[in-house]
Parts: structure tokens; C-alpha cells; sequence
């Protein structure tokens, strides 16, 4: 169970490392230096570096961060580019080296068709229970236990009508 | 002696809280008035505690005592003085005691300002809201004592993040748990209604002002973190939907879900047990959202104090309120009867709808946020979203609620007439497809979606004003009838008008920066000009100076258009010596059309510097929408009607003495 581990000590200096490795570098991510003299092949980098998690970063892509390892990201993505290869092959190639997780949007799977559908799920649901209660309402008003007199004098001591609720 | 005394005062807020979540819920199950009677004693007994333990800290670290470790951690004797008090909440320890600060100070309102909330509901209300305390009291107690004192005592301290160093995040955390802990008292009305098995419309009256407040601060301290990420984070992102975001974006989508449907209950008597459920969700929220800050179990961009053991701690916490609350509920909720009729079409439907979406919208955050969590714990697989996730999936969601805002707020009560309802908005419709229009033609070369975003941001504000108009009859009575209906015009409906027409604001802006902003990085030599979105930027050197703690590394910038210099920009890069670390601070010429935003990076091989440089158009309309609905927010709290639950003005008995003279 990663999760509990997760929660335990033994993380902490990862933890610390990573806060620090985040809070101590103002991100500056892109630098001169690696942009393409190509601007088609340079704004397809930028497009996919949005897409790539930096992976020490954990909530980066590696477009925004300024993580050595990102960087190489950066330079290995735009080197690919040169090579011709198309945005399919660059992402799949850095899948196939770094795994599911680099992505910043997982694939739609059956792990992740719950995170990607709940939503829609939800609404669709909730839209259903929603309409069904509206249209079962009784034509009639349900008769209510009406305010007793102490707090009908109660209310009209705070300056409100008790039976304001009943109109309009 | 102060620290210790300091400490002292938490113990005994912890007793007091301890008391307090007995003896008043056993006195309004006995119909006992004394009993009752000491909720409110103990509630103010338990903010004036805390706030002398909060006040003896804080003394800690304007005075420097580094005998104190967690003003030796968090703070430096050359530190401003400004940042020496807000170093108090800059750290895990002192944040956790504003927290308990707050929820002491919204118990001590209800006790000062609640006197018309009837005996019994009052004083389950405090019981439940102590029980909170003592929960936060013990975690700090046990876990995080911010007293702790330290042998030998350091020359001088570690000094706080440069990061956090800066005005809007020095005042973020005290907004941000005004609201996150502020959703505390609808969540303890909600408990104590739950105990005495009743929900009425006065219930919600008393609800609502509290949820108002929540919210307007949360809404504060959110869009302060987010213009703090804007100009301190070096890229002008303003939003990341980073977990510790998400943290408090969630409970905020479901404060104004509970913000609307108290209306229902208020008005028409019905949703009850739907509303009891919100408020129930909107503090289980705020509970996740310390939980996820103060556990790192999700580390992101602001996770600066975590400590996995301590999140063990809330997360009991959490499953304890949350589930004891669910299952109260469970087990009351059933009796509440909806009693309002209303036909499918109408104000209720519409509220419904708003209901829907905003739940459902958290729903999706929290998904998004925590979903890979549990796909982790199940599957061992890592993975998380990113802002494409949101993007696709929260969107649409918020792109509904903009085009149903104008016609549910048109829509009456029980029963509405939809072609009539749009035949009054036609002419907000219209319009807000001109400005589109103009959009389109302004700005060419956006993508696609720009003009259609803007069209539907301005939908929403217009709509505002055709509800408005139709409220004072423009046009179809005498203008002094209209000018009097002005005048006359409840406060809450100011607040409404007010808050929905931020959403709208808040809209556009992010539509117009999502769409028209430009970029140009480059290695830039000193006197070279950069032109960009029809300016140019000239970069005439960088220059070494001194701020109070830190060193500066000036970049000096010129901007001209159509050759007219027009802006003089610095873009400072901060070297903070005693944690040897840096921080950027942008250089920003702002404006309601486009911010010019220019970043100063670091040295390049060539003699030259990386230089980084944006406009980005209409970005300031996102905080001030923003605002706007904050204002809304605290204008409907001045409402007469909310000030029910507040003490009585001193009645006019005689007319004052005017002094002889």
C-alpha cells in the first residue's frame, strides 16, 4: 500500500528535498539556449512539453520548470523534433523511458475511465435524481406543522412577517 | 515566560473547549438554561485564551526569540518587521494555531452576536463547534506546540522562504482559513439541527450570514494566492490546479453551492436536507484541504510544511467529523419533509441547477486531485493530472453555470415561464454576441473558442443588468418609481447582482489571457530591442543594488510603442543571502486592456541575459472580478435581514443631550 507508506517517515527527507528542490528555484523553465531556430518545430516542443511531467517536480510540466531533469526533457524532446520524428513518436518514446506517469494527462483506460467519466457520470446521475424529485412534487402543498404562537410572537418581535415564507 | 504562558493559555483553551462540548449539548437535551447559558462564556473564555497564546507567539517573533524553535526555523533578525508577523502563520506550527484562532473567533461572534438564535440551537451549535477545537487544540498540543523552547539558544535564525516573503501571500493564509475555518458554523448548525431534528426557514436565515462570510474571505484569499503566483512565480501562471489549490478551490465551489440553496430553504422551505448535506460537504472539504496542506501527502508547488505523521492526525480528525456527521445525517435527514411546491420551471429548478453544477464541479476537482491517489493505493501505479484534465473536464461544467446564471436569476419563484423569461434576456443576448463580435475583429488571430468565451462572459454580465432593470420596472414605470425601486432595493439583491456580474468578470479575464497572450524568450544582449505584440521592449542593463534582505540584480527595461516610450520596467531578480536562495519578481506594467510582464533570467555564456517577456491581455480582470463577488458577498451580509441574528441596535429612548456649549 504506497499510500500509507506515503504517510509515514520515512518520506519525509524526499519530501523536504522536493519542496526545497520547488520553492528554491524560481521557475524560469524554457531557456534561450534550447529553443529551436524553426518556430513551427519550436511551438510543437512548447506543445508537448506541457503535456510532460517534470519528474522531480511531481506537480510541473517540464515546460514551466526549471529541474535539470527537466531541462534534458526539454533538449531530448526538441532533438527528436529536429530528427522528424512526429508528436505521437516523441510521446511515445518518452513513455516507453519513463513510463505512464511522465504524462500530466494519463490515457484513458480502465484505471483512470472513473476519473476521466466521473464527471459527466455524476451529472447525468445526479441530473436524473434531481429532475425525478422536481417532478414528483406534490400539486398540493404537503399541510405543515404550523409555528406555534410563541414563536410566531417570537419572529414579530425580530421584525419578520411569520407568514412572509408562505407568499410569493 | 511569555512562550510559556503562552502555552499555558492553549492548555486551558483545550479544558475550556473540552467543557464546552459537553455541558452545553447536556443542557439543551435537558431543556437546562444555566447549562446552556455557559456555551457562551466558554466561547469567549476560549477565544481570549487563544488569542493570548497567538499574541505570545507573535511576540516571539517580532522580538526574535530564537530560544523559541520554531521562531529560530522561521524567521531572522534582519527579517522586515511585516514578515516577522506574518512569519507567525509561515510555518506549519503557527498556521495550525490561526487556524484554532479563527474557530475560536467565529464561536465568540455567535456568542456576541447570536443572542436571537433560540437557546437550545445556540448552545448545540457552540457544543459541536467546540468539539472542532478540542480536536485542533489536542493536534496542536500533542504534535505541533509552537512553544517548544531550544538549549543553546541560536545566535540567529533560519530565516522565512524568500518565496513567502510578499505582501499578498503575508495576508493569503489569515484570508484563506477565515474561510476554509469559517465553514465550521454552517457545519455546526448543521449538526445541531441534526440533534434537535429541525430545519426550518429561520434556520437558514441564521445559516447563511456565516456561509456569506466563509466565502467572501475564501473567495479573498484564493484570488490573493492566485495574483501572488501571477507576479512571484516567474511565469505569470495564475492558476495550476496544483493539489493545494484544488484544496481550497473545492470547499469554495460548495460554500456557494450552500450559499444558494439556503436561499431555497430560506424562501420556500424546501432542499432542506440537500443544504444540511452541503454544509456538512463544504467543512469535510475544508478538513481535506488542511489535511492534503499539512500531510504533503500531495506535494506540489506550496506544500512548504509538510509532515507526513501529522496528516495521520487530521485524517482522524476528518473521518471522525466527516463521519459522524454522515451518519447523523443518515439517520435525521429522513424526517425533513420538503414542504414549498414549484412547478419544474422556476427559480427553485434553477437553483437546483446551479446546485448540480457546482457539486459536481467539486466533484470532478476532488476527483482530479485525489483520484490518483486511490488508483496508486489500488494499483500501485503513479500517475496524476495535469491542468488538461481540468481543462477538459471542469470547463464545460463552469461554461453551463455561465449560460443558465442570467436565466435562473430571471426565473420567480414556484413557477416560471421560459419564453417570457427569454424574451426578457434577448436583448443581453444580443449584445453580448456584438461584443463578441467586436472581440473577434479587435483581436485577430486567437483561437477560435476566444470570441465565443468573451460573448459568453459578457452573457453573464449583462444578464446582471437586465435582472437589475427588471427589478425597478426601467421603462415601463415613471422614472422616479424606477429611481425609488433603485433606492429600495435590498442589500442581498445588490450582493447577488454584484457576485454574479464578478463571475462574469472573472471570465472574461480568463478567457482574454487564455486566448491573446504572446511570449518571447530570448538571450537578450544589453540595448537590444524586443518586439512583441506591437510593442517593443528595449533592455537597457541590469543593475546591482540592496533591498532589506536580500541583493538585487535590477534588469532595466524600456517600452515603446509605436515609438513612444510609454513604460520604464524593472524585473528584479532577489538573492535572499541568508538562505542563499532567489526569487524573481517580474517586472509588470499593468493595465485593464494587457499587463507587459518581463522576467529577468540568469546570465547567458554570451555576454547577454535570458529575458523572458509577455503581454497578457485583460489578465487583472480575473482578481477583480473577483473582488467584485467578495463584495457582493459582504454587501448582502450587511442585508437587514441577516442582521436578525446580530444585537439589537440601542433602541432610541430619548433624544441625546447635545452638550451646552
Amino acid at each position: 500500500m504506497r499510500f500509507w507508506t506515503r504517510l509515514q517517515f520515512r518520506n519525509i527527507p524526499a519530501f523536504v528535498g522536493m519542496a526545497l528542490i520547488l520553492l528554491v528555484s524560481p521557475a524560469h523553465a524554457v531557456d534561450p539556449s534550447e529553443i529551436l531556430s524553426d518556430p513551427a518545430l519550436e511551438s510543437r516542443a512548447r506543445h508537448l512539453s506541457k503535456g510532460l511531467r517534470c519528474l522531480v517536480c511531481r506537480n510541473q510540466s517540464i515546460d514551466d520548470s526549471d529541474a535539470q531533469l527537466a531541462k534534458d526533457l526539454r533538449v531530448l524532446v526538441r532533438e527528436r523534433l529536429v530528427a522528424g520524428d512526429t508528436d505521437e513518436e516523441i510521446i511515445d518514446y518518452v513513455r516507453s523511458r519513463y513510463g505512464d506517469y511522465v504524462l500530466l494527462k494519463p490515457p484513458l483506460n480502465l484505471k483512470t475511465a472513473l476519473l476521466w467519466f466521473g464527471g459527466p457520470i455524476l451529472l447525468i446521475g445526479g441530473g436524473i435524481v434531481a429532475w425525478r424529485q422536481i417532478a414528483s412534487r406534490p400539486a398540493t402543498p404537503v399541510p405543515t406543522p404550523s409555528l406555534t404562537d410563541a414563536e410566531r410572537a417570537r419572529l414579530r418581535d425580530l421584525g419578520i412577517d411569520p407568514d412572509a415564507n408562505r407568499e410569493t | 515566560m511569555i512562550a510559556e504562558l503562552g502555552h499555558f493559555a492553549l492548555i486551558l483553551a483545550f479544558a475550556v473547549a473540552l467543557a464546552q462540548s459537553i455541558i452545553p449539548l447536556w443542557g439543551a437535551h435537558k431543556g437546562y438554561a444555566e447549562p446552556m447559558r455557559f456555551a457562551e462564556t466558554s466561547a469567549m473564555m476560549s477565544f481570549l485564551l487563544i488569542g493570548f497564546s497567538f499574541a505570545a507567539l507573535t511576540y516571539g517573533f517580532v522580538n526574535s526569540d530564537f530560544s523559541l524553535r520554531v521562531v529560530y526555523a522561521n524567521s531572522h533578525s534582519d527579517k522586515p518587521y511585516l514578515f516577522k508577523i506574518a512569519g507567525v502563520w509561515g510555518n506549519h506550527e503557527g498556521s495550525m494555531l490561526l487556524w484554532v484562532l479563527i474557530l475560536a473567533l467565529y464561536g465568540a461572534m455567535v456568542a456576541a452576536f447570536g443572542r436571537n438564535i433560540p437557546p437550545t440551537l445556540r448552545a448545540r451549535t457552540l457544543s459541536v463547534q467546540a468539539m472542532i477545537a478540542v480536536a485542533f487544540l489536542a493536534f496542536i498540543l500533542f504534535t505541533s506546540n509552537p512553544f517548544e523552547r531550544m538549549d543553546p539558544v541560536p545566535v540567529d535564525g533560519n530565516g522565512l522562504n524568500p518565496l513567502l516573503q510578499d505582501w499578498a501571500l503575508a495576508a493569503h493564509p489569515p484570508f484563506l482559513y477565515l474561510g476554509y475555518v469559517g465553514l465550521s458554523m454552517p457545519f455546526s448548525f448543521a449538526v445541531a439541527a441534526l440533534i434537535e431534528g429541525r430545519v426550518d426557514a429561520a434556520w437558514a436565515r441564521w445559516v447563511r450570514p456565516w456561509t456569506l462570510l466563509a466565502w467572501s474571505a475564501l473567495t479573498v484569499g484564493i484570488a490573493l494566492g492566485s495574483y501572488w503566483a501571477y507576479y512571484e512565480l516567474g511565469w505569470g501562471g495564475w492558476w495550476f490546479w496544483d493539489p493545494v489549490e484544488n484544496a481550497s478551490f473545492m470547499p469554495w465551489l460548495v460554500a456557494a453551492a450552500l450559499l444558494h440553496s439556503a436561499v431555497v430553504v430560506e424562501k420556500r422551505s424546501t432542499l432542506k436536507s440537500w443544504t444540511i448535506l452541503l454544509a456538512i460537504i463544504a467543512f469535510s472539504l475544508s478538513l481535506l484541504g488542511t489535511f492534503i496542506v499539512r500531510s504533503g501527502l500531495l506535494t506540489s508547488v506550496h506544500a512548504f510544511a509538510s509532515d507526513p505523521a501529522r496528516g495521520v492526525f487530521i485524517l482522524a480528525i476528518l473521518v471522525v467529523a466527516t463521519g459522524g456527521a454522515l451518519a447523523l445525517y443518515a439517520w435525521r435527514a429522513p424526517q425533513m419533509e420538503p414542504e414549498g411546491v414549484f412547478a419544474p420551471v422556476s427559480r427553485e429548478s434553477g437553483l437546483i441547477l446551479n446546485n448540480l453544477l457546482l457539486s459536481v464541479a467539486a466533484a470532478v476537482v476532488f476527483l482530479g486531485t485525489l483520484g490518483p491517489l486511490f488508483i496508486e493505493a489500488s494499483t500501485g501505479e503513479q500517475m496524476s493530472f495535469g491542468a488538461e484534465f481540468f481543462d477538459l473536464a471542469f470547463s464545460p461544467l463552469m461554461i453551463v453555470l455561465l449560460i443558465a446564471m442570467p436565466v435562473g436569476a430571471a426565473l420567480p419563484w414556484k413557477r416560471g415561464d421560459l419564453p417570457r423569461v427569454m424574451k426578457k434576456l434577448w436583448a443581453a443576448a444580443a449584445l453580448s454576441f456584438l461584443v463578441g463580435s467586436i472581440f473577434a475583429m479587435w483581436r485577430s488571430g486567437g483561437p477560435l473558442f476566444a470570441p465565443l468565451g468573451i460573448a459568453l462572459a459578457f452573457w453573464a454580465i449583462f444578464g446582471v443588468f437586465v435582472d437589475l432593470a427588471e427589478r425597478v420596472k426601467l421603462g415601463r414605470v415613471p422614472v422616479g418609481e424606477t429611481m425609488r425601486r433603485l433606492a429600495n432595493l435590498p442589500r442581498s439583491a445588490w450582493g447577488q447582482t454584484l457576485a454574479h456580474m464578478g463571475m462574469g468578470i472573472t471570465a472574461f479575464g480568463i478567457v482574454g489571457i487564455s486566448a491573446w497572450e504572446s511570449e518571447d524568450i530570448r538571450a537578450a544582449k544589453i540595448g537590444e530591442t524586443i518586439p512583441l505584440a506591437g510593442y517593443e521592449i528595449r533592455f537597457d542593463g541590469v543593475e546591482r543594488s540592496k533591498g532589506p534582505n536580500y541583493i538585487i540584480d535590477g534588469g532595466m527595461f524600456t517600452v515603446f510603442r509605436d515609438g513612444e516610450e510609454i513604460a520604464n520596467l524593472v524585473s528584479e531578480k532577489r538573492f535572499y543571502t541568508v538562505q542563499q536562495t532567489q526569487t524573481t519578481e517580474a517586472g509588470i506594467r499593468a493595465s485593464l486592456i494587457e499587463d507587459i510582464y518581463i522576467v529577468l533570467g540568469d546570465r547567458q555564456d554570451n555576454g547577454g541575459w535570458a529575458v523572458r517577456s509577455y503581454v497578457k491581455p485583460f489578465a487583472n480582470w480575473i482578481w477583480l472580478g473577483a473582488f467584485i463577488m467578495t463584495f457582493g458577498g459582504l454587501l448582502s451580509l450587511t442585508d437587514r435581514r441577516h442582521r436578525v441574528g446580530a444585537p439589537n441596535r440601542a433602541k432610541p429612548t430619548k433624544p441625546t443631550m447635545v452638550p451646552a456649549e
